[in-house]
């Protein structure tokens, strides 16, 4: 496979793009691997590829049932941030960013990471003083780069906001995160594919989980649409589908619903808007940023209620439109070109689970509500350590199924143990 | 746009509605085990397929509901009010 470089761009730009070959092979799955990790979107790809690199783990398969990148992979808003301020998850996060800041060499492809910043508009004193407490405690705890801007600063930095006297919900200032930015999703999914392909790993395509087989407490093999495959160890990264495939290891609960999340692109403009610009006010929740290729990518909240189907439905697309035309009314007459929807799993308190299960050699990846891409490098990194080591590294202690046991919740929002409320 | 027959008012679009969650869900009495708490509060089934949910008629009667629905097609199969008495005397006066 040809390496990316300065070199290779030009050389194959003069000679007519021939040397090229394959990103990653297209195997046959073999009857029997030491790891397979089923789903194949960012966190499952990730994962194969830190197994292969960090743990030297080499037959390896990864199963998706359709597409590589097909689920939430290839379906978010690309938003990269680390601003989270509850033990376990503000180390995970940051370790995340940090990881990203790498990917692209690291991965030798281009992921388009772009630090642009993550600013989050205040609308009332009360909330001022809340992202203050957040904030801070995130200074204290090692993520030096969030800071709360006036509303002087904040209009000379994005100047097209609705500042007008009239707004709905008048801006007061903003909360920055400066390191934060978005990334190409389809450029992470294509990266980490052809580097695990690389070092060996298998990545099988329209290849359907159906069954999981187990002897007492041990699964002991994986029945597929493309066969039946045994192996040692088996790595759960699903996303949306969660509890579809704890059903097929036998088990029968978990804490998350499964909720649909909408997202919306519109034509391509010109450059409008540097910085991913988030509003939330009571009910109203809306995020946006411009993509290189100059449209308007955006979204709001889920379609609050429970949803298997990847399919979003018309009430949120109108408080969308509204939220929009509130914040940035320029772009009351932008035409929207697609718009479409993922399948994400909500947990119990908005935090992950990266965890062993009672199952001995299954593990799990899931609850990642709508916020796992901006994950993507740590998740791969932890899991792939849990599943060569069999034991959580200690930033992850506390991302197990078991924290409710514990009375812990490891709750961003103080929302309280109802899905569709974490965001 | 999923439209439910609400028993009291007749037949509505969801955007009348708040969800609720899992409707199969029955709590423990206050002295039950942790144990008996914590599955109440914190698991869930998360059924792809015919589930029991509740649903409020916010913008309508405002009465909690019963309603058993797809999660995957979004079909509607019945809707009873949640209070199992007022599900009775609707039943009765039917
Ligand atoms: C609209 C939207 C916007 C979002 N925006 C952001 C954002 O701005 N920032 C952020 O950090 N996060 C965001 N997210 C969340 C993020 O996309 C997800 O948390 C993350 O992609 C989930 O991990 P994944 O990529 O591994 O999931 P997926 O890509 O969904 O991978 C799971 C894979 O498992 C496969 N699968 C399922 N069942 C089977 C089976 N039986 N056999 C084989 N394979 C199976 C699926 O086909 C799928 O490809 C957003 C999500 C959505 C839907
Ligand atoms: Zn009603």
């Amino acid at each position: 496979m040809t390496r990316f470089s300065a070199w290779n761009v030009f050389w194959n730009g003069v000679t007519g793009q021939k040397g090229w070959s394959r990103q990653w092979r297209d195997p046959e799955p073999k009857p029997r691997y030491d790891v397979v990790i089923i789903g194949g979107g960012l966190h499952g790809l990730a994962t194969a590829y830190y197994l292969a690199k960090n743990h030297g783990i080499r037959n390896i398969a990864v199963l998706e049932k359709g597409w590589i990148g097909g689920g939430n992979a290839g379906r978010n808003t690309t938003i990269v941030r680390s601003n989270y301020t509850q033990p376990g998850n503000r180390e995970f996060y940051e370790n995340s960013l940090n990881l990203w800041e790498e990917l692209s060499h690291e991965l030798n492809y281009n992921v388009m990471f772009s630090q642009r910043s993550h600013i989050t508009l205040l609308h009332s004193p009360g909330a001022v003083d809340a992202t203050a407490r957040n904030y801070n405690t995130m200074r204290l705890t090692g993520n030096a780069d969030v800071e709360i801007w006036s509303l002087e600063q904040l209009q000379e930095a994005v100047p097209h906001l609705n500042y007008g006297a009239d707004a709905r919900f008048p801006i007061m200032g903003a909360a920055v995160h400066k390191r934060a930015g978005t990334a190409r999703h389809d450029a992470v999914i294509w990266g980490y594919a052809r580097a695990a392909d690389q070092l060996g790993v298998d990545i099988i395509q329209n290849c359907e989980v159906t069954a999981i087989l187990r002897d007492g407490d041990k699964v002991t093999a994986i029945e597929t649409s493309r066969g039946k495959i045994t192996t040692d160890k088996v790595g759960l990264a699903v996303a949306g589908n969660s509890s579809r495939l704890w059903n097929m290891a036998g088990m029968r609960h978990l804490p998350i619903e499964s909720h649909k999340l909408q997202a919306f692109v519109s034509e391509p403009l010109k450059p409008l808007l540097d910085q991913v610009v988030v509003f939330g006010m009571g009910g109203a929740h809306f995020y946006i940023s411009q993509s290189d290729k100059g449209g308007m990518v955006f979204g709001g909240d889920l379609d609050w209620y429970k949803s298997y189907a990847q399919k979003g439905n018309l009430p949120i697309v109108q408080d969308v439109a509204e939220a929009a035309m509130s914040v940035m009314p320029c772009l009351g007459r932008v035409r929207l070109l697609r718009h479409w929807s993922g399948v994400v799993d909500m947990s119990m308190d908005g935090s992950h689970f990266i965890c062993k299960t009672p199952v001995d050699n299954l593990y799990l990846n899931a609850g990642w509500n709508y916020g796992g891409f901006k994950a993507t490098p740590a998740s791969g990194t932890y899991f792939a350590d849990l599943i060569a080591n069999d034991r959580p590294d200690k930033v992850i202690a506390n991302h197990d199924l078991k924290r409710f046991e514990r009375g812990l919740q490891l709750d961003e929002r103080g929302a309280g143990p109802d899905p569709k409320l974490h965001g | 746009m999923i439209r439910i027959p609400c028993p009291f008012c007749g037949t509505r679009d969801h955007s009348e509605f708040a969800y609720g969650g899992d409707g199969a869900i029955i709590y423990p009495d206050l002295d039950a085990p942790m144990q008996d708490w914590h599955d109440a509060v914190f698991q869930r089934e998360n059924i792809c397929g015919r589930q029991v949910e509740t649903w409020q008629h916010v913008n309508g009667c405002r009465m909690w509901l019963l309603v058993e629905r797809d999660t995957m097609t979004h079909e509607i199969y019945s809707v009873r009010p949640a209070h199992p008495d007022m599900a009775q005397a609707l039943e009765v006066t039917a």
